[in-house]
């Protein structure tokens, strides 16, 4: 296997961890601003700042990481998006500088103060609707190049029922995946009213992520034939999701087993996700960029994925011990640690 | 003149580096006093430094949050505002960029573990162990940044052809020439702007609320940290002083003005220049420059005329430079009379004067350490890639960069504002001693305080 495939599969992995671990925070954020307005959060903030408090600053390290990681592999990438995304990549830098910096000062900084936590909730919500916009682009017809300027068609983005479709979905499933995770974290901590509200929270959001992901689907279709039939090529991938979706549907009906639902969503977006990128392939950016025209040199290439590997054996073991003493100690998740 | 899109660039990644020096120095700097703090009250058994180890990270959170989110910011805009400049130089800095991104994983997993676990082990030094992974988390994404910096400054490990760079030597890259003297003197500014923080804070609660022993003793720890790392910092100054000489000659001459190639050179202190470019009003150490470049009083120092006129950098780094210097031995005076009051039995040490002189010491650093890194940018102007790449050929041609100026002006102003007030809040409403007697009231049940942070 070639370092630019190495590269980007590795990339592409990072960037799920980051959909996982960045939808459970960014969604956290709402439903902690959502219950508030709705005089629930006495059920659920104790819950969500203390699964949060110790691991935010992680989750915004899997964002940046991917980020240096593609433009490391691919420094064409950073020509093209860097051109294109001047804006809505300044827009979300804004929004996560605010959302990150706001979390502190609210956590550990002053209590309870309900701007801060509208500002926490409704950025966690238009960071990935900002962020999907990336995505969009690399299906290509947004970008134009005039000689020496790249820029972005916002009058072909906003108007395309594919780019809305792809923001709906990037919020949907953010509150899905959050909901269903904080139902898993709240019967771990045995607290009951806490789990209610959250399975509902979860079953509710799981009818629109269904609809929406099979909405921006049938749209890519009509936006990109080729991206299309090579998704229907991994057909069987597709199917695992749906199979793992329903799977989980059953669990969090059934009320038990919370834990292998949440499991089973993670499997049914990495199922998703990864048909995804590989139907992508060899695009980075549809027309643009191919993995192999954009690879970096291969020295290069070659140190990155060695620095990769001495890294992840720094970072594997580190994030087992978070994971020990903050998700799988069932004193702490109760509160007595 | 009209403000183009180069300038606008350049004027947003200013504003945002400038902004985010003040967190990362905090960030590269706190971490080791948390740890020292931490470690002698452990050894000592004295719960004032455990509670100074406990107050400080408290602190340190707030501006680490600002730290990150700022940190991600420039991460973005260099392929947002400097597209050109990602995608030629993207080739040779990937890689301690993407080390830079391990580093800082690594320091907030650690973090997140070292402000939640106070109290969780039974043996305390487990939990200072902690600050290992945190410390050198902080000081190695330093190191690594600056090798960035470094690269652009004296590029090196590549062959151009046509325009691209091929036959990349990453590691190379990293090494360049530049580097070691960059990181020497970035880690030591850093961690005498951190102690020179701390001491300045203890000495102002103390001109303000009278002496109290906690006070008292992270002044005394600090001042001695400030004292050791003033002296690795004038050594590291020294250092990138002979660098410059000898690789970068026209940033030295740039800050001294000295044009005409001459042995024996003049160092020239502040002063200003006529339309003539003719000095006036400046302080002559005569033979000084020689000294301090090459480390003899007849060497000859290139003059800036030796280079053309569109590649000299501008002539205001003159000040910067100056002020620079001119505060780091201050710093170095000040941490020396300290010491001298502390053990010269007929002075006291804790006399209103000198505690003012301390306070105001720390925002001197800081302001040092932004007026360093503007030299140290300014002066390698009009290059991206000293020798490769100009600034104009690196920056976006969008317009809308303009407006992105404002926008993320407004941030870090709301961020800055913010900052200040959370904090204010944090230790005004909470002053030392109070926590202490509450702390030892405590102290039998410790066990109800497992798992929370330490507030």
């Amino acid at each position: 296997m070639s370092y630019e495939l190495i590269g980007i599969s590795v990339l592409w992995l990072f960037l799920y961890g980051y959909l996982i671990v960045a939808s459970i925070d960014f969604g956290a954020g709402f439903l902690a601003f959502y219950a508030r307005l709705t005089k629930q959060d006495h059920l659920i903030n104790r819950l969500i700042s203390r699964y949060l408090s110790p691991v935010w600053e992680i989750t915004n390290v899997f964002f940046v990481f991917f980020y240096i990681g593609i433009v490391g592999f691919f420094p064409d990438t950073a020509y093209y998006y860097g051109s294109a995304l001047l804006v809505p990549g300044s827009i979300a830098v804004i929004l996560l500088a605010i959302r990150g910096s706001f979390y502190a000062f609210e956590n550990y900084g002053s209590k309870k103060n309900i701007v801060y936590l509208f500002l926490y909730g409704a950025t966690g919500l238009l960071i990935p609707a900002s962020l999907s916009v990336a995505l969009t682009l690399s299906e290509g017809g947004f970008i134009v190049e005039q000689g020496e300027t790249v820029s972005l068609d916002y009058w072909a983005l906003f108007t395309n029922p594919l780019s809305w479709s792809i923001v709906g979905l990037a919020i949907v499933s953010v509150l899905f995946i959050s909901g269903s995770f904080l139902a898993f974290y709240a019967s771990r901590a045995e607290d009951h009213s806490a789990l209610k509200l959250m399975r509902n929270y979860a079953l509710f959001w799981s009818t629109p992520t269904i609809i929406l992901a099979l909405t921006a689907f049938i749209y890519l279709g009509q936006h990109n034939e080729r991206h299309f039939q090579n998704m229907m090529d991994l057909w069987w991938l597709l199917a695992l999701s749906v199979a793992f979706f329903m799977i989980a549907m059953w669990l969090l009906n059934n009320g038990r087993r919370y834990g292998l639902a949440f499991i089973c969503i993670m499997l049914q977006f990495f199922c998703a996700f990864f048909a995804y990128g590989i139907g992508q392939y060899p695009y980075i950016l549809d027309p643009y960029i191919t993995i192999q025209s954009s690879a970096t040199s291969p020295s290069m290439g070659f140190a990155l994925v060695v620095v990769f590997i001495g890294g992840l054996c720094l970072l594997i073991p580190s994030l087992i011990l978070v994971f020990k003493l903050f998700l799988f100690d069932a004193d702490y998740v109760k509160g007595k640690k | 003149m009209a403000i183009d899109t180069v300038l606008w660039s350049r004027l947003v990644t200013g504003m945002t580096l400038g902004f985010h020096v003040i967190f990362a120095t905090f960030g590269v700097g706190i971490p080791l006093m948390i740890a020292i703090a931490e470690l002698i009250g452990i050894r000592k058994k004295d719960p004032h430094y455990t509670l100074m180890a406990k107050r400080w990270s408290r602190g340190f959170v707030i501006s680490v949050a600002v730290g990150v989110v700022t940190g991600t910011a420039i991460s973005l805009q260099l392929a947002l505002v400097w597209p050109n400049f990602m995608k030629l130089a993207g080739n040779v800095i990937a890689l301690p960029l993407f080390m830079e991104v391990f580093a800082f994983f690594f320091e907030a997993i650690f973090l997140g573990i070292y402000l939640y676990t106070w109290d969780r082990f039974k043996n305390p030094y487990i939990h200072w162990l902690l600050t290992i992974p945190i410390v050198a988390g902080a000081g190695m994404s330093a190191v690594f940044i600056t090798t960035v910096n470094g690269f652009m400054n004296q590029p090196d490990g590549f062959v151009m052809e046509a325009g691209q760079f091929i036959a990349v030597n990453p590691v190379q890259a990293m090494l360049n020439t530049a580097t070691f003297s960059k990181v020497f003197h970035v880690l030591s500014s850093a961690y005498l702007t951190g102690a020179a923080l701390l001491a300045g804070i203890a000495a102002f609660t103390m001109l303000r609320k009278g002496v109290s022993a906690y006070h008292k003793k992270a002044l005394n720890l600090m001042m001695a940290v400030v004292l050791l790392f003033s002296l690795l910092n004038t050594l590291a100054g020294d250092v990138s002083a002979k660098f410059l000489a000898e690789h970068q000659p026209e940033k030295l001459a740039a800050a001294e003005w000295h044009f005409e190639t001459e042995s024996g050179a003049d160092l020239i202190l502040l002063g200003w220049l006529n339309a003539e470019h003719e000095i006036i009003g400046a302080l002559h150490l005569p033979k000084v420059l020689s000294f301090l470049a090459f480390g003899d009083f007849n060497a000859e120092v290139t003059g800036l005329e030796e280079f053309p006129l569109d590649e000299r950098p501008p002539l205001l780094v003159h000040y910067l430079f100056d002020l620079m210097a001119g505060i780091g031995f201050a710093l170095l005076a000040i941490s020396f009379l300290y010491f001298l009051f502390v053990f010269w039995k007929k002075r006291n040490e804790l006399n209103k004067w000198l505690l003012r002189v301390i306070a105001l010491s720390a925002p001197l650093a800081f302001l040092a350490v932004e007026m360093g890194w503007f030299y140290a940018e300014i002066g390698r102007q009009p290059w991206i890639i000293r020798g490769y790449m100009r600034v104009e050929e690196a920056a976006t041609s969008s317009p809308n960069v303009r407006i992105l100026f404002f926008l993320f002006l407004l941030l870090y102003i709301v961020l800055g504002i913010m900052c200040v007030l959370v904090l204010r809040r944090l230790f005004h409403n909470n002053p030392a001693e109070l926590e202490m007697e509450k702390w030892i009231k405590e102290k039998p049940n410790q066990s109800t305080e497992k798992g929370e942070p330490a507030r």
